[in-house]
């Protein structure tokens, strides 16, 4: 999509976005633990967290617990780093790493805007019949093109790949390899069973987790997140759920069990597990892991919005603004793509707060009803919907 | 042959753990919205920020002691002892005196020229409020010792526990007292004994 632009704009882009992205995360990560915690007090009519307090003119301020997580993370970055002896040192250090980095590759491909034209910001901009984008004006009272957009638009997205929502699941696959290395390296039986039951639980979600999505894909034709998001356009009733309610329901109970929240919490669990594979994890290192549940979070929650809920999509916004019938409000391109940014993360922070009204609803599984779960259950119904949709399509086609 | 433990019996809709899930999740759904955002500015929210608030105690809370103090300003202990004899664990320690010659009070009761309580000693129970014949310890003060460095602060001596006001702030008892010599005093006294 960047063809016309120079090897150092292409750059300067792909910082600039992947500094948004990052900087998206890593200010909800420590606001999650943030919401979970006044969340669940919420929900158990208690209070939550609100006693860290900061004296700033002369006052002390408690920001209605938000300087928890900070709090937090502070205690983490000063906590003694322990290796248990006879721990693998070179894996014990490398685990919280691949399992965060993978959960920080997946969000690469998520599109959190539309395309942007940034010598456009102050036009309006709309699609010309050919389907390019151009400049929006009254001609001779009708609303159409005067001028073509005289670059090529620079897409919201950290990564625009061909294979897609293929890296995605890829990148997830690898978190296993974190929690069952963090498991094996600690030289700990309890470590190294939660390993072995995240390794198995996140493995045969996975299946799952790919199959659910294969039903979208083939509504959209594209493995494409961008595509799949212009796919879904402006209108509610062409968003992924309407058409996929199944493959919704089927990916948000899988993807729940790949992020090991609790439901699914059976790779850590107190009364047999200690603390399941990072018990040997302190200071930074268990913060890592910590860390990389709620990218996970945040991940999971993404991908929902991207496919099922229209990603950037705002219903009646239109490139050129909002269309109500005959009614048009036009809008800058500048607002419009704030405003779809905007939409994105309010549909991802939405979708974050059903999984912790979730997390803090139901009761934990056991492992052996987490397993017929998704064997017995999820995989044939995912089968089921992918040939439902199959066959709907084909015809439609005919 | 063991006995034939009997299966829960489940509905299809608790089977298709579904409808169960959406239900559980309005139930906590209907708790969070009503804690978050009702318009009683704290909800169902049954805790208590501690030391900023606190709990409103009952009426009959047995807090910190106090003596009683007559018009006159003078306690309206008469050092018999009875509160002491009957604390359960011996925080009360009273040292009796006699009035002076002259005193109209001589010859008909004593007081108590130390009066201490060990608050940390004491157990709270109120048995020296129910064995005091003269209302003249009571507990309700409505607060709880305050916390000290120092095992003496918890002493409090009679000049002390005078001074500490009732929850309703009054420093005498609403119980009427009658002075010997006064025409209402109930008992014997020396012009009507007959000495």
């Amino acid at each position: 999509m960047s063809a016309s632009l120079s090897v150092g704009q292409a750059l300067m882009t792909a910082a600039g976005k992947s500094t948004f992205i990052l900087g998206l995360v890593f200010a909800i990560a420590p606001l999650l633990v943030w919401a979970e915690r006044r969340q669940s007090a919420m929900i158990q009519d208690r209070v939550g967290p609100h006693r860290a307090s900061i004296r700033l003119f002369g006052r002390e301020w408690r920001f209605l617990g938000l300087l928890h997580p900070f709090a937090d993370s502070l205690k983490m970055v000063w906590k003694e780093d322990f290796v248990p002896p006879g721990a693998d040192k070179i894996l014990h250090a490398f685990a919280p790493w691949i399992s965060l980095a993978p959960a920080l590759l997946g969000l690469a491909i998520i599109p959190f805007g539309p395309a942007i034209y940034f010598e456009h910001l102050g036009d309006t901009l709309m699609l010309s019949p050919e389907g390019v984008p151009c400049v929006a004006g009254l001609a001779s009272g009708v609303l159409g093109c005067t001028a073509a957009a005289s670059q090529l638009g620079t897409e919201l997205q950290v990564a625009t790949l061909d294979a897609g929502i293929l890296v995605f699941f890829a990148a997830g696959g690898l978190g296993v390899v974190g929690a069952a290395l963090g498991g094996y390296a600690s030289n700990n039986k309890y470590s190294l069973l939660g390993g072995m039951r995240a390794a198995g639980q996140m493995v045969s979600y996975e299946v799952t987790l790919g199959l659910t999505l294969v039903g979208p894909l083939l509504v959209f034709g594209t493995l494409r997140p961008e595509e799949m998001v212009r796919w879904q356009s402006s209108s509610i009733f062409t968003w992924g759920f309407v058409l996929q309610p199944l493959a919704f329901v089927l990916y948000f109970v899988a993807a729940m069990a790949e992020t090991k929240r609790v439901p699914f919490d059976v790779p850590e669990g107190e009364s047999e597990l200690v603390g399941g594979y990072f018990t040997e994890y302190s200071g930074m290192k268990f913060g890592m892991f910590f860390f990389a549940e709620y990218v996970e979070v945040i991940g999971l929650a993404a991908i929902a919005a991207t496919f099922f809920f229209g990603g950037w999509q705002i219903p009646l916004l239109t490139d050129a603004g909002f269309v109500v019938g005959q009614l048009h409000l036009p809008l800058s391109h500048g607002w419009v793509t704030a405003l779809r940014v905007g939409g994105f993360v309010v549909k991802v922070l939405a979708l974050i707060w059903l999984q912790l009204m979730v997390r803090w609803s139901l009761p934990r599984f056991r492992y052996d009803q987490i397993m017929r779960l998704c064997w017995r259950y999820l995989l044939p119904l995912s089968l089921v919907n992918i040939v439902i949709t199959f066959l709907v399509i084909v015809w439609l086609r005919s | 042959m063991g006995k034939p433990v009997k299966r829960p019996e489940q509905s299809r809709s608790e089977q298709a753990f579904l409808p169960e899930i959406a239900k559980g999740l309005r139930l906590t759904a209907s708790r969070f919205f009503k804690n978050t955002f009702s318009a009683a500015e704290k909800g169902d929210i049954a805790t208590v920020r501690y030391p900023e608030e606190q709990r409103e105690y009952p009426e009959r809370f047995r807090g910190v002691h106090r003596l009683t103090q007559r018009e006159d300003g003078s306690p309206r202990c008469v050092a018999c002892l009875c509160c002491s004899t009957a604390c359960p664990a011996q925080c009360i320690h009273i040292e009796p005196a006699e009035y002076g010659d002259g005193d109209p009070r001589k010859g008909y009761e004593k007081f108590p020229k130390v009066f201490v309580i060990d608050e940390l000693r004491c157990i709270f129970c109120g048995m020296c409020v129910e064995a005091c014949p003269c209302d003249a310890i009571r507990m309700d003060t409505g607060i709880h010792m305050p916390p000290a460095l120092e095992r003496d602060a918890f002493l409090l001596d009679k000049e002390v526990l005078l001074r500490v006001p009732a929850a309703d702030g009054s420093v005498k008892s609403a119980n009427p007292r009658h002075e010997p010599g006064d025409h209402t005093y109930p008992g014997i006294d020396r012009d009507r004994s007959g000495h």
